[in-house]
């Protein structure tokens, strides 16, 4: 009594192997059958049974909760972060995405920012570092007055959501053709600097971590495929909104530590 | 073993005054001797990333862990409805003592009273400090905080942010525990996994991680450790549990001498997607909230083969809206899922795999419209279709519950301390404040009420009488001692070579814990479990094959480890629920229920705690008993006719 398609295909994945960080890497071909109800990873988890039956390494590649929030997944896949479809991660995207016969080339996150570990998984410690110079509101335990003391417009609150919706998985950086992490940043000042809480370290916030991102990252030459790829669909305009807010935090950090 | 009788250390006074009197009295750390003290965090979900930025705030060192490659990837990220707080901000009646006895009912009786009022008392505090880190709760149009109903409640006291509440939640703790990071207090391990908990003289005094991208073994020394290293629901292969949780960290620390209480109260969340495949590898919830307009069904028949359209109105059994015409589809979590699996059981499943049952939501949509109900549920009925490839505007839904919280865990007292001196548990790793069944959005309060509001005052009373005590050097034998026992461990794993996958035995043991462990249970199925689960362990051990290297990124090393772990803990949950001869909360025994076939509580035999001791390898555990007095909730019985 199915309703779903459920039907097997055989696919030719291509997959990046690279036993550590200073390993040169290189492509493995490999045939899997698979029901088109799998999702991509249960994919790659029967070709890893196959692998190990078959006295190999298993393909190493990062995942956790596979409900698309936690962003420890993501890779290449032919050519696209988190691969063909829309708002998706790859924890999300199932087979009936491909057809009989497909091959699907499977490569790590590409960035200079993110070197590759391991096969699949890459470090992406560096948009840690961002957060930690700045993505967060200084309001220690037992600080907080009650919540209803000060409202949020809906809007306000509603659009800082659109940017905290961000799941950090480096998508952004790795389909950036310079490999830039602007929409990644611009989300996390965005979500802060929307809000009336986050206005007393708006100007030092957006200053420092823009900084720190520039250590890591290449810049941001408006392309757009950042957003393409957002898994949460997080829009450009907190990019333009970012930069609006760095030109003035230059002013006006200038203006407070009496340099202007 | 004789039965030792455990000290909750609950203070004396008015439950309502127990937790302010006992802030005054507990010693305190001054301010500048907290740097003298150094604390480990393992975990930095929700409990562990509050508890960590809080500490680090206060003063301590702090040095804290996670095996993944950054705070922010912790399971507490998935929760999606919302937090609980005593905030009356509605004006339909809440207070701390309504949100007390809703959780002491809800737990159906088995859990500390002292507790669960504490945890009621702080939970306002939890929704000012998350507001007051831009966690973008949902408003109203007046720019204020907006509030919805859940189960097991007459009020609206949950706090929301759309469907991802915990993901909010988590990022605000992690931003907090990041500044600490960034100013120095706290020292951040990512991708390193507690491997043991190290005491001397009976005192908790670090840990052992490993390095999971080098292989690299070490320890860690400090006067206090705290694990808050959340559930075991993976113990059931399938579950909404992210792929990596697992029970290691609280298994090591009670191999070392911390009680584990409980360990058969797990819950059921009845509505998941069912399994598609033999090879799935998680699975799904999908939100409850769908209940309020789906009618769930199967067919009449066994084996049936048409589909749903197919099927006329004369052959369909709405069972829930048959046996329970009071409460209908709305009936709760446990009472929704044991009737799923009956049905299917009876072979009346639905799917491919005839293991679901159907969420019709065709009445609704001819009633309302299509718009209404899509503005309701749309993105969940875009997941669902996401994930099955089936549109649910057009054919019902097919769901089955699956585990999604583990009530049982590491046992401790009011200080939240296990009974290793030094040894704490926070979050869902700890048995403390939901007894046999967990409400709605009342995880993410547990787990940030003892990070941010608990743990932070109870721990400075524990270190207050150690100031100036230096703390073990990791060279003492301890330390290398227990380095030395991982290392053969791991060497052990890498040369069994035996032919079948890590991931093989967990399927199977899954399997076995989900039969005889699952949302019912039974003596004889039991018996046979605590047989099945050494006999499959023994095959695990001789005939797996771990692959690959100790000295790098070695995944089906890693998981070696935590399906051993499973299955000891496995056989635990076995003998627990063996030995409670009563139904209660998600714990349910089929010889004990009422007519209507509910949990049936013996209170006069049942009403404690049962926290487990381990006696080494090969043993069986020694039960002892923390009793339960209800002094402030009247015991009463469940009903949903």
């Amino acid at each position: 009594m199915s309703t779903n398609n459920g039907e097997t295909i055989n696919v030719t994945v291509k997959v990046w192997r690279q036993d550590g960080p200073s390993d040169k890497g290189h492509f493995e071909t490999y045939e899997q059958p698979v029901t088109t109800d799998a999702s991509f990873l249960e994919m790659l988890d029967l070709l890893n049974e196959s692998l190990n039956e078959q006295g190999g390494e298993p393909i190493v590649f990062e995942s956790d909760c596979r409900e698309g929030i936690c962003g420890t997944c993501g890779v290449m896949i032919n050519g696209r972060a988190h691969g063909p479809q829309k708002a998706t991660a790859t924890c999300q995207l199932h087979m009936r995405e491909f057809k009989d016969g497909d091959e699907i080339v499977v490569e790590p996150f590409r960035a200079a920012g993110f070197p590759v570990i391991r096969d699949l998984a890459v470090d992406r410690s560096p948009l840690d570092r961002i957060i930690e110079a700045g993505g967060y509101i200084s309001v220690n335990t037992g600080a907080a007055s009650d919540a209803n003391l000060t409202p949020v417009p809906k809007d306000a609150a509603d659009k800082a959501f659109d940017a905290a919706a961000c799941i950090g998985c480096g998508a952004c950086v790795a389909a950036c053709p310079n490999s830039a992490a602007q929409l990644f940043t611009s989300a996390k000042i965005g979500h802060l600097a929307l809000l009336p809480q986050g206005q007393a370290e708006r100007w030092s916030r957006t200053e420092n971590m823009v900084e720190v991102m520039e250590e890591f990252f290449g810049s941001c030459t408006n392309h757009g495929e950042c957003h393409e790829a957002c898994p949460k669909e997080i829009s450009l305009d907190f990019i333009a909104f970012m930069n609006r807010d760095y030109v003035k935090a230059k002013v006006k950090n200038r203006a407070l530590s009496g340099q202007a | 073993m004789n039965e030792i009788t455990l000290d909750s250390k609950v203070p004396e006074g008015p439950i309502s005054d127990k937790w302010e009197n006992h802030k005054f009295s507990m010693n305190l750390v001054n301010p500048n001797n907290k740097r003298k003290f150094e604390i480990i965090v393992v975990g930095t979900g929700l409990a562990g990333a509050s508890a960590a930025a809080s500490l680090g705030e206060l003063g301590y060192r702090v040095k804290a862990f996670t095996y993944h490659d950054t705070p922010r990837r912790a399971h507490s990220i998935a929760a999606q409805g919302g937090i609980n707080g005593a905030k009356n901000y509605t004006n339909d009646g809440d207070s701390v003592h309504r949100l007390f006895y809703d959780t002491v009912k809800g737990g159906d009786f088995r859990s500390r009273e002292a507790n669960v009022h504490r945890l009621a008392e702080v939970s306002a505090n939890i929704i000012d400090q998350a507001t007051a880190q831009g966690v973008p709760f949902a408003r109203d149009y007046g720019g204020l905080l907006d509030n919805r109903s859940f189960g097991g409640a007459q009020v609206s006291r949950t706090f929301y942010a759309r469907g991802q509440t915990g993901q909010q939640l988590l990022i605000g703790a992690y931003s907090a525990l990041m500044r600490q990071v960034g100013a120095g207090s706290v020292e951040l391990h990512t991708r390193s996994e507690l491997l043991d908990v190290v005491t001397k003289d009976g005192q908790a005094c670090g840990i052992v991680v490993r390095d999971l991208l080098s292989g690299e073994v070490t320890s860690h020394s400090a006067h206090a450790v705290v694990l808050a290293t959340g559930g075991y629901g993976n113990v059931y292969f399938l579950s909404t549990n992210a792929m990596m949780c697992n029970v290691t960290a609280a298994w090591r620390a009670h191999r070392k001498g911390a009680f584990f209480a409980n360990p058969c109260y797990t819950q059921i969340h009845p509505t998941c997607i069912p399994a598609s495949d033999d090879f799935q590898s998680k699975l799904t919830l999908m939100s409850e909230s769908l209940r309020n307009d789906g009618r769930i069904w199967v067919p009449n028949n066994e084996g049936e083969s048409r589909s749903a359209a197919e099927i006329p109105e004369s052959e369909r059994d709405y069972y829930l809206e048959r046996k329970y015409p009071a409460f209908g589809n709305l009936v709760p979590r446990d009472v929704a899922s044991r009737n799923a699996k009956t049905v299917v059981d009876e072979g009346r499943g639905v799917g491919p795999l005839a293991n679901g049952v159907y969420l019709d939501f065709s009445a609704a949509i001819e009633r309302d419209g299509l718009d209404t109900i899509s503005a309701k549920y749309g993105n969940l009925f875009d997941m669902y279709q996401r994930i099955t490839g089936e549109n649910p505007y057009q054919t019902p839904m097919r769901i089955y519950p699956a585990i999604h919280y583990t009530m049982g865990g590491l046992w401790v007292d009011y200080h939240l301390m296990t009974t290793v001196p030094g040894l704490y548990s926070i979050g869902e790793s700890n048995f403390s404040d939901h007894g046999a069944n967990r409400l709605g959005a009342s995880a993410l309060m547990q787990g940030l009420a003892d990070g941010y509001f608990v743990l932070p005052y109870t721990i400075g009373d524990g270190l207050a009488g150690r100031l100036g005590e230096p703390v073990v050097p990791t060279s003492d034998p301890v330390f290398t001692e227990a380095v030395a026992a991982i290392e053969s461990d791991t060497q052990r794993w890498l040369a069994t070579n035996g032919t079948k996958s890590v991931d093989y035995y967990h399927r199977e043991l899954g399997r076995i814990v989900w039969d005889n462990i699952g949302m019912e249970r039974n003596k004889a199925g039991l018996e046979q479990t605590l047989s099945d689960i050494p006999a499959l362990r023994e095959d695990f051990l001789k005939n797996v094959r771990v692959p690959g290297s100790a000295n790098t990124l070695n995944q089906s090393l890693e998981k070696a480890g935590r399906v051993d772990d499973f299955f000891e803990l496995a056989e635990l949950m076995a003998r627990d629920a063996l030995t409670r001869d009563e139904s209660c909360g998600g714990h349910f025994r089929v010889e004990y229920q009422t007519p209507e076939g509910e949990a049936q509580r013996d209170d006069e035999n049942f009403a404690h705690v049962a926290a487990w001791e381990w006696n080494g390898r090969g043993n069986a555990q020694t039960r002892h008993r923390e009793e339960l007095t209800f002094d402030n909730v009247a015991l009463s019985q469940r009903s949903y006719k």
